[in-house]
């Protein structure tokens, strides 16, 4: 053995401490390999619930209103006074419309019929849809965005224009024979409603809506035609206001004159998001589920990283005795904490965001992930690691260093 | 026996003072727990180690050597008495000053070995350098040569798991020497090992670790390895019954 010539450390500043022992602590984290994957997994399925389920309940809530987002150009709604969501179809006499188009501060009004309406298929069995019926001069509150087909199709005899989803989905035409794949309905395809005849003249693209019904446009007084003929069949009145006055006060001032409900498209919205909330139970089922997500993560990794640390317990202790500081401790504990979570967030939320894109094709509920909600789970994850490492943290400062003698 | 023996029931001063020696303790005490539990583990123990001495504290199982040496090493606070190392009173320093005098001057060597299982022998080795905040790649390269002397050339990428008991002792020692502290304290650095190894690391704990200005302190049973202190303090009851000169 050769003497040793080394001469005393000199001592560095903290800073270097911290970041070269920084690295001491990651290799620590990275060489428990079954620990740390089970604390990534723990996390990662703790982001996936709390980024899943709220990205659900948001799209939820986007489809109760999503019909009244597509038909964008009129901006007040004008319907029956106890309408309470725009799936409540209270319909009007046709009249009504005449004054509504009387109040001052109106520059137009339309009418619109919306209703449920049966299709038959081709197999004979019934799909039920949304049927839309649009002004038929201005075809107003017809989709915004065509894949096949014009609106101004809508003019030629008996047309209607289907939603994509719809059209590949549940009004697809169905299989040949059993194994096989339903045919897509195309412009020129013939729907039964009602048993009379429906050429689809296009396909449209629309928001999902809540009750993920197939959409069917056509026509105000084709509509009528499609429906059970009734007394009342005009649905809703759109307005659009005149700029000179805020629109609020003209909704106002139609519920004012005609005794009719009158809401701008925002308070519409609300007033439909708002029955949703308080007359459902959604918001109670999709929390729950956020906050037993939020409980487990934080249970299974809070769990795992502190047996993590007490299993590197005397090692800490070890650093301590050798002349670790408190403070470099505390840096290596968070650091491994805020990586495990960081690693296991951004693999929760990739995996959540594969999924939103795989959903995002299909007729029901998509996953909405907003930065918003991002923001919100990335901190909840945030909080579960940092409660995770304080208990740990706490643990080692308590830790006396003299247990490095125990055996 | 050729060796002179000295039994006293005090240690005798034998330095010029307090500060010259390298640990200095007088009339250390220390308690664990309370009322009728309370474990008197040091009843007023003095103890002087000299530089350039290797002293072996030996004695049975709960008669207080490690508390003693952990009071010494600074990681355990004394209920009474003194203790300087190196004339320093450790703890009358604040606690973050005690941290760091402890990572520049004082070295460890453990019964469990403690080794790091992810890091590599030279990672484990350098601990005390990187804590004093000496860069990786230096620390790493310092602690290889140490390994290097302590017959672990071409092992400084081996895990624990990949060496011997012998093997992760001498990782040990390295790593309780490659700041080159003034004080290394050793508990039972032996008793894993068989008796060829044993001696192998006593060789070069005593040849690394004891010069003019530094002294090795090693808390043991193992009767084989006496030979290579120069005194041995016999503790019983949580006191130095007495000491014997190797000399």
């Amino acid at each position: 053995m050769r003497r040793n010539n080394f001469h005393p450390v000199a001592l560095q500043p903290i800073g270097r401490t911290v970041s070269v022992m920084n690295r001491i602590a990651l290799k620590m984290l990275f060489g428990d390999r079954g620990k740390y994957l089970g604390i990534i997994t723990g996390i990662t399925l703790a982001s996936i619930l709390m980024i899943q389920q709220p990205g659900m309940l948001v799209s939820i809530f986007t489809m109760t209103y999503s019909f009244i987002t597509d038909v964008s150009l009129p901006n007040i709604w004008v319907m029956d006074a106890k309408v309470q969501q725009i799936d409540d179809s209270k319909p009007l006499l046709d009249t009504q419309l005449y004054r509504v188009r009387g109040v001052r501060g109106v520059e137009w009004a339309v009418p619109l019929y919306k209703g449920s309406q049966k299709v038959r298929l081709s197999n004979g069995e019934t799909v039920m849809s949304n049927l839309l019926g649009l002004d038929d001069a201005t075809l107003i509150g017809g989709p915004a965005v065509m894949i096949k087909g014009k609106l101004s199709d809508l003019r030629i005899p008996d047309s209607v224009i289907v939603d994509e989803a719809g059209a590949n989905g549940r009004l697809a035409k169905p299989a040949a024979a059993p194994g096989e794949r339903a045919t897509p309905l195309k412009v020129g395809d013939v729907l039964e409603l009602n048993e009379k005849r429906a050429l689809v003249v296009g396909i449209a693209r629309a928001q999902k809506t809540f009750q993920s019904r197939p959409i069917i446009y056509t026509t105000y007084t084709r509509a009528k035609v499609y429906a059970n003929s009734e007394r009342k069949m005009l649905t809703y009145i759109l307005v659009k206001a005149k700029d000179n006055e805020p629109r609020e006060t003209i909704a106002r001032r139609i519920t004012q004159n005609t005794r009719l409900a009158a809401w701008t498209a925002e308070e519409f919205k609300k007033k439909s998001l708002d029955y949703m909330i308080y007359n459902t139970s959604i918001i109670i089922n999709f929390g729950f589920v956020v906050l037993v997500g939020f409980v487990i993560g934080a249970a299974v990794t809070g769990q795992i990283f502190y047996n993590f640390t007490l299993d590197n317990l005397r090692y800490f202790a070890v650093f301590k005795a050798m002349g670790a500081t408190d403070q470099t401790l505390r840096k290596m504990i968070l650091l491994q904490a805020v990586l495990v979570g960081f690693v296991g967030y951004g693999i929760g939320a990739g995996a959540t965001a594969s999924f939103a894109a795989m959903m995002g094709n299909s007729n029901g509920p998509s996953i909405n992930l907003s930065w918003q909600l991002l923001l919100a789970s990335g901190c909840a994850i945030l909080l579960i690691v940092l409660m995770s490492a304080l208990f740990c943290i706490r643990k080692v400062l308590k830790l006396e260093a003299a247990v490095v003698f125990k055996g | 026996m050729e060796q002179q023996q000295e039994v006293a029931t005090r240690p005798i001063m034998t330095t010029g003072g307090p500060n010259d020696a390298a640990v200095f303790c007088r009339g250390i005490t220390k308690s664990y727990g309370s009322g009728e539990t309370q474990v008197k583990a040091l009843r007023g123990v003095d103890l002087e180690v000299r530089p350039g001495e290797l002293l072996m504290l030996v004695g049975p199982s709960g008669c207080g050597k490690t508390t003693l040496v952990s009071v010494v090493a600074g990681i355990l606070d004394q209920d009474d008495g003194e203790c300087l190392l190196f004339g320093q009173n450790l703890a009358r320093l604040p606690k973050h000053e005690r941290v760091r005098y402890r990572g520049e001057h004082i070295g460890f060597v453990f019964q469990a070995f403690n080794l790091i299982p992810s890091l590599t022998a030279a990672e484990n080795a350098a601990i005390p350098l990187l804590i004093n905040g000496i860069p990786m790649e230096e620390a790493v390269q310092r602690a290889a040569l140490l390994l290097a002397s302590v017959g672990l050339e071409g092992r400084e990428h081996a895990l624990p798991s990949e060496l011997s008991g012998g093997q992760q002792q001498r990782v040990a020692v390295a790593r309780a020497l490659v700041h080159s502290p003034r004080l290394v304290v050793c508990d039972e650095p032996t008793s894993a090992l068989d008796q060829a190894t044993g001696m192998r690391v006593m060789e070069g704990l005593k040849k690394l670790a004891v010069n003019n200005d530094r002294a090795l302190v090693i808390v043991t049973h193992d009767a084989r390895i006496f030979s290579f202190a120069d005194r041995i303090a016999h503790m019983n009851d949580g006191a130095i019954e007495r000491i014997e000169n190797k000399l």
